[in-house]
């Protein structure tokens, strides 16, 4: 493995890059709140950050990542438009033992924060990544959250339905299970079927959940009961688009195929971004496009995601990133603005023989 | 001359059942000294030492390699190790010991059953509460392994290391991560079991160390594996 100041040296060299293309360098602190910022994570960055006490500032956890503390400092104090760039450590407790799990690593990120243009600060970040990591040779993947969130909520049933299956784009497994639910594809468990029948617990009450929470549950089972699942042709038009892989130049058109008429609006976006990639250079015909890229791993990112990966299956991405819009409005306090940013490891860089 | 040393649990009746499950194999393990001392000794196998340790201390002394062989819950094997195959070898289910490692609720959520449930229950809770659903538990890994496997979100584990199954009443938590082997407890504090929450079925399990120095012992070590009528492992 390469030296940490093997890693310090190529993440200097990225942090000049990106302020050469226009970024301003932030220095977020490495103790972090903890309390309020985990809550915006993921369960899995969740479960692996270093939490400690602090007497005077409470619960405190090394940054597991600089995107949250770049967006709150934008959001408190930021002018637009913006571009950040950071380079340091974060913290990450590992679950599984291996060379390249490590608790410790220097992220060198680059953020934008532009309304006008989405689609071009997409191909901007990810146009610049690519020319940065051009003498590793890596494959590149992009996909598009957004696709997935259109297609659910264009979905003909009810608003309930549609919202829980949102919640869960990134939980393929728990997504798959509720839509077989919905689409009446699994049978109903004997307790739902007992409980809409009138079945109650004469238990006595304990805890904090209260019973008006349960009613309001049970009327929620009794609304989805009595409402026709989900068409079968419009499950099977979910799983096309979930497992839809291409180059990125035909991308456009097979999604088109899909027959899902909800999708137009982010197709017509995917086709802007792809135009402006294009214009940066970038070969369509040699970009993998995956329809579920960053599902299972990228939680905050809610529509374009990217990444850089090396062939070795040993090897985490190299760089990956997106856009995280949401997080913007729920860190903003009723104000938002699009935001797409990513992060290269200069550690890993340097095990693969660096920048040339 | 170096030794298989062999950790077995201290006291109760684990060491007892132990004990016996070595006997039925021709291995006599006995404590030596006072009923406070905690050595051992064994009979009826070359090279092999007792080594009598609390349980829950078993599967770091086999992760160090400070012991060959050790008898623990698979359940603290599995909580207390990262990656636990790669640095234990599992000899053989002993056949007691048994426990099963369960998530409950309050009985008296008669819309919660399943972990579809739960997850649904956790989310209106978190909208509701302002923060998300308490599980009391000390088996912290193997129930966030389990609950990201299925999916549930909207959770978070909160450290309990003893009387769990009263965290509910006193609003401390929501549901509870609990070995149980009868139920009776989780009844007794109106709690009941989610018909697909079982995280793990635990028994008592002979291990093998990994990374402990076995140079010398593989001749020792194959005869008993084959006393203990066990295939030998790779290690």
């Amino acid at each position: 493995m390469a030296s940490k100041a093997e890693a310090r040296s190529i993440g200097q060299r990225l942090l000049a890059a990106f302020e050469a293309a226009g970024a301003v360098e932030v220095t977020p602190d490495i103790l972090q709140p903890a309390e309020a910022l985990l809550d915006l994570y993921g369960e899995d960055i969740r479960a692996r950050a270093y939490v400690t006490a602090d007497p005077l500032r409470g619960e405190m956890m090394l940054r597991p990542d600089f995107t949250v503390p770049v967006v709150q400092a934008h959001m408190a104090e930021g002018a637009e438009p913006a571009r950040y760039a950071y380079m340091g450590e974060v913290f990450r407790k590992q679950d599984h033992r291996g060379a390249a799990r490590v608790a410790e690593y220097f992220q060198a990120g680059y953020e934008v924060f532009d309304r006008e243009d989405p689609e071009a600060a997409d191909a901007e970040v990810f146009a610049l990544f690519a020319k940065l990591l051009k003498p590793l040779a890596l494959s590149a993947t992009i996909g598009d959250i957004g696709l997935l969130r259109a297609a659910v909520e264009g979905l003909d049933t009810l608003p309930a339905r549609k919202a829980a299956l949102a919640r869960h784009i990134w939980r393929p497994k728990r997504f798959h299970r509720l839509m077989e639910r919905y689409a009446g594809l699994s049978p109903m468990p004997e307790s739902r079927a007992a409980l809409l029948a009138g079945a109650r617990s004469d238990a006595p009450w304990i805890g904090l959940r209260t019973p008006e929470e349960m009613t309001a549950r049970i009327a929620v089972l009794q609304a989805d009961a009595a409402t026709a699942p989900i068409a079968a042709e419009d499950v099977a038009r979910l799983d096309a688009l979930f497992a839809l892989r291409c180059t990125a130049d035909r991308a456009p058109a097979q999604l088109s195929d899909l027959g899902i008429a909800a999708l137009a609006p982010a197709i017509a976006r995917l086709e802007r971004r792809l135009a402006a990639l294009d214009a940066r250079g970038i070969d369509l015909t040699a970009l993998a496009f995956e329809a579920s890229h960053g599902r299972a791993t990228m939680e905050y990112y809610d529509g374009f995601v990217f990444s850089f990966e090396t062939a070795d299956p040993g090897f985490p991405p190299i760089a990956s990133g997106g856009r995280y819009d949401a997080l913007t409005r729920v860190l903003g306090g009723g104000r938002e603005i699009p935001a797409v940013g990513g992060v290269i490891r200069p550690g890993l860089v340097a095990d693969l023989g660096g920048l040339a | 001359m170096s030794a298989i040393k062999l950790g077995v649990p201290s006291k109760g009746r684990l060491m007892e059942q132990c004990f016996d499950w070595f006997a039925a194999r021709g291995l006599t393990l006995k404590r030596t000294g006072s009923d406070r001392e905690y050595a051992g000794a064994v009979e009826g196998a070359e090279a092999v030492e007792l080594v009598l340790l609390s349980a829950g201390e078993i599967p770091r002394e086999l992760a160090a390699g400070r012991i060959h062989l050790g008898v623990t819950g698979s359940d603290l094997v599995r909580e207390k190790l990262a990656d636990w195959q790669t640095q234990v070898a599992d000899l053989a289910p002993m056949g007691f010991g048994h426990a099963d490692l369960i998530i409950a609720v309050p009985a008296c959520w008669s819309d919660v059953d399943t972990l579809e449930d739960l997850d649904a229950a956790a989310h209106a809770f978190r909208a509701a509460h302002g923060h998300r659903m308490r599980i009391a538990t000390k088996y912290h890994r193997l129930l966030r392994e389990f609950l990201a496997r299925e999916g549930v979100a909207d959770w978070q584990s909160v450290d309990s290391q003893g009387a769990t199954e009263g965290t509910v009443k006193n609003l401390t938590a929501e549901a509870v991560a609990d070995i149980t082997s009868s139920g009776e407890t989780l009844r007794a504090n109106h709690l009941k079991i989610l018909s697909d929450g079982m995280i793990h079925q635990s028994q008592a399990t002979l291990f093998a160390a990994r990374s402990a120095d076995w140079a010398g012992l593989e001749a020792p070590f194959a005869v008993l594996c084959e006393q203990l009528g066990v295939a030998k492992p790779l290690l």
